[in-house]
């Protein structure tokens, strides 16, 4: 399962016209490559890390990259097994995307334990830079906390004030919660209860019916993937919608709005790190990825795009592949690329970057079949992350 | 009002129909299992593909070919049928011989392979397909708003169960397939074509599982995972009924739903693994099954 695709020509080049001395560098994208967050992450982010290295000229910089991959099939056992091996035996310096929360956060302590860098984009739980930091984590695309800076705020600051939650039983969809119960309160809301259902779901019926029950006037989807679209689908079903109710989807993927179709998800507002139309340098990109895969790129594969961009001009600036050096030079460079802009990463690995409140576009303003969101509000990284001090990450609090 | 355990009326009888809901599904498809267990001795571990399939031959129909849910409901149990006969005549049939085992792991490699091609050209997120018109809306019953689709989906899984169980258990044509389970050489010599009957059967028990896909394929998301998700629990209704009871198995899909959709309310983090709880204590229990025939 494992896949080895040999990137470039760094070996003839550096020696023809490169510095003197190459760098070798393994980098191994770790998703899910056939499960509920495959579309998400999966191959496309490894066409995205395989861009960046072609993006950076890493050959031409004297950088010999390759890149593997793996399917962790969403489960922690197999991710840090996977992980141990590429750190162990198959000379991997850094790993990249992991998404689902539980895999990534054992995927952070088995990265801290051989010293290597972790980089992580489709992961969404805020513990990877709070309780559970490690110095050799760098969490590039969202967190569970800006999720609930973003919609959870907007949707209380607009009314919604009482809410019920259907959370996905395990690591990200009890932060996610967390988190987003956290804003409600702090703008005046109050959480009547929640239900804890199975990952993955295929019928949501009877928690939606319990939210029904509850009375509350926002049901929060602390959920994602085929989840959440299954949720809302049900939703509308049930007539909840109809009923007075108003659905939060705290977390959204592009490719699950289209999924839904702009008939069903229209109006629902979303919080997302990238879009794929929203200037001419994601447009650029997004096209050459679509080119690849079909599909414009997620915020989850930009993401990967991003961080690998940034750990390379890292292993440029310090020459060699010594991790402990790269990870303290991409925390003191700031963060510059196409897709984010700019930003920079905190002492505690959180990158920090606007975040963009988003609401699904009707299907009479959508003018293809990519077209589905419109800007409500940018919100700056500052205000979206939560606050270093507020974390709880010891290592970056202790000095 | 009285309440049960903290929980209103309402929302016990509004769960009571959900959990019926749900037991429709594990009902049709336990159904197909049983009927080609009980007949050709196959573990059918495609059935969750054959599923999936279904629910992905009526999007195919309706964006390729313009043919709406209703024709799809007959048309893609039809094809899929067709195309499950043609891997018993190529594949499947040359295992009758062998342990069940073989036949386990053939059907199962053969669904990883189906669930594989899929992926690979649809992906995983699914794909939408509506409630037909005429089932849109809902019903207020009182106790719990009904969407129309839903009570069709209970009254056509309940249709075609006990239409299944009287065919099998009452018919000639029944009588005939159990007579050729039994000893097929005997049946034969009576001029009965018992391969051609076995094939048959086989593509009916796959149309059984496509026709579930059809139900699902407005209320679930359409994606190529869909059938492995619900499989395993499907063969542990089987297990729970008794291997290749018709009436266990349908008995056992509608009543396991119903425990589900329980567990959902009063502790819904275990509403994942109740029927697997059930079926443990079943096998220490009554190790045949709650409907099957002790060997």
């Amino acid at each position: 399962m494992i896949k080895r695709i040999a990137l470039s020509t760094a070996a003839v080049s550096a020696l023809v016209a490169g510095p003197a001395l190459a760098t070798d560098i393994t980098l191994g994208v770790l998703n899910d490559q056939s499960g509920i967050y495959a579309d998400l992450s999966g191959q496309g982010s490894v066409v995205a890390a395989q861009m960046a290295v072609a993006d950076f000229d890493a050959a031409g910089k004297g950088i010999n990259v390759e890149i593997i991959s793996a399917d962790h099939q969403n489960k922690p056992d197999i991710a840090s097994n996977i992980a141990r091996q590429w750190y162990d035996q198959d000379g991997v310096d850094a790993i990249l995307d992991v998404p689902t929360s539980s895999t990534a956060l054992a995927v952070a302590d088995v990265t801290a334990e051989f010293g290597k860098v972790f980089i992580n984009s489709g992961a969404a739980t805020s513990d990877l830079t709070r309780a559970n930091c490690q110095p050799t984590t760098i969490h590039w695309t969202y967190d569970t906390a800006a999720l609930a800076n973003g919609t959870g705020k907007a949707v209380t600051e607009s009314g919604g004030d009482t809410w019920f939650f259907l959370t996905a039983d395990y690591a990200f969809g009890h932060a996610l919660e967390r988190d987003t119960t956290a804003v409600v309160e702090a703008n005046g809301g109050e959480v009547l209860g929640s239900v804890a259902h199975p990952f993955p779901g295929t019928d949501f019926s009877s928690f939606l019916l319990q939210a029904q029950a509850s009375g509350a006037k926002v049901i929060g989807l602390a959920n994602a993937g085929a989840d959440t679209v299954n949720s809302i689908k049900q939703a509308a079903e049930f007539g909840i919608v109809q009923g007075g109710q108003k659905l939060a989807g705290l977390l959204l993927f592009i490719n699950n709005v289209h999924s839904l179709g702009a008939e069903t998800a229209q109006g629902l507002q979303m919080t997302t790190a990238f879009y794929w139309d929203k200037n001419d340098d994601t447009r650029a990109f997004s096209e050459r990825f679509k080119a690849e895969m079909g599909s414009p790129p997620s915020m989850v594969q930009a993401g990967v795009y991003a961080g690998t961009l940034h750990y390379l001009k890292a292993v440029e600036a310090v020459g060699s592949d010594d991790a402990t050096a790269i990870v303290a030079s991409m925390k003191e460079m700031k963060t510059d690329d196409p897709l984010f802009g700019e930003g920079y990463i905190r002492k505690d690995g959180r990158v920090i970057h606007d975040m963009y409140l988003m609401e699904v576009k009707s299907p009479e303003e959508s003018t293809g079949e990519w077209d589905l969101l419109k800007e409500v509000a940018t919100i700056s990284g500052e205000d979206a992350f939560l606050p270093m001090e507020d974390g709880g990450c010891a290592f970056a609090l202790a000095d | 009002m009285f309440e049960l355990l903290g929980i209103p009326p309402q929302v016990l009888l509004g769960q009571l129909l959900i959990g019926l809901i749900n037991g429709s599904f594990y009902a049709v498809l336990s159904l197909g299992l049983a009927v080609i267990f009980g007949l050709l001795n196959i573990i059918n571990f495609a059935h969750g593909a054959q599923y999936m399939m279904g629910a992905f031959v009526a999007w195919m129909l309706l964006n390729y070919g313009g043919i709406g849910y209703w024709p799809a409901l007959l048309l893609a149990p039809v094809i899929v049928g067709i195309i499950g006969i043609a891997l018993e005549r190529v594949l499947i049939a040359r295992l009758y011989k062998l342990d069940h085992l073989y036949g386990l792991l053939l059907t199962f490699g053969l669904a990883l392979i189906i669930q594989g091609l899929f992926r690979n050209y649809y992906g995983v997120s699914g794909l939408p397909y509506q409630i037909p018109s005429a089932l849109q809306g809902g019903q207020n019953l009182g106790f719990m708003f009904l969407p129309n689709y839903r009570g069709w989906v209970i009254v056509a899984s309940v249709i075609v169960c006990f239409g299944t169980w009287f065919m099998i258990e009452k018919t000639r044509l029944g009588a005939n397939l159990r007579a050729a389970t039994e000893n097929p050489e005997l049946v034969g010599a009576f001029g009965i074509n018992v391969p051609r009957m076995i094939t048959l059967t086989y593509g009916f028990g796959v149309a059984l599982a496509a026709f579930a896909g059809v139900l699902a394929a407005p209320i679930y998301s359409v994606n190529p995972n869909m059938g492995a998700d619900l499989i395993i629990v499907v063969f542990a209704v089987v297990v729970i009924g008794g291997m290749g009871s018709i009436m266990g198995s349908i008995l056992t899909g509608f009543g396991l739903g119903v425990i589900e959709g329980l567990t959902r309310v009063f502790y819904p983090e275990g509403s994942a693994v109740v029927i697997f709880v059930i079926m443990a204590i079943v096998l220490m229990i009554k190790p045949e099954g709650l409907f099957g025939k002790s060997a």
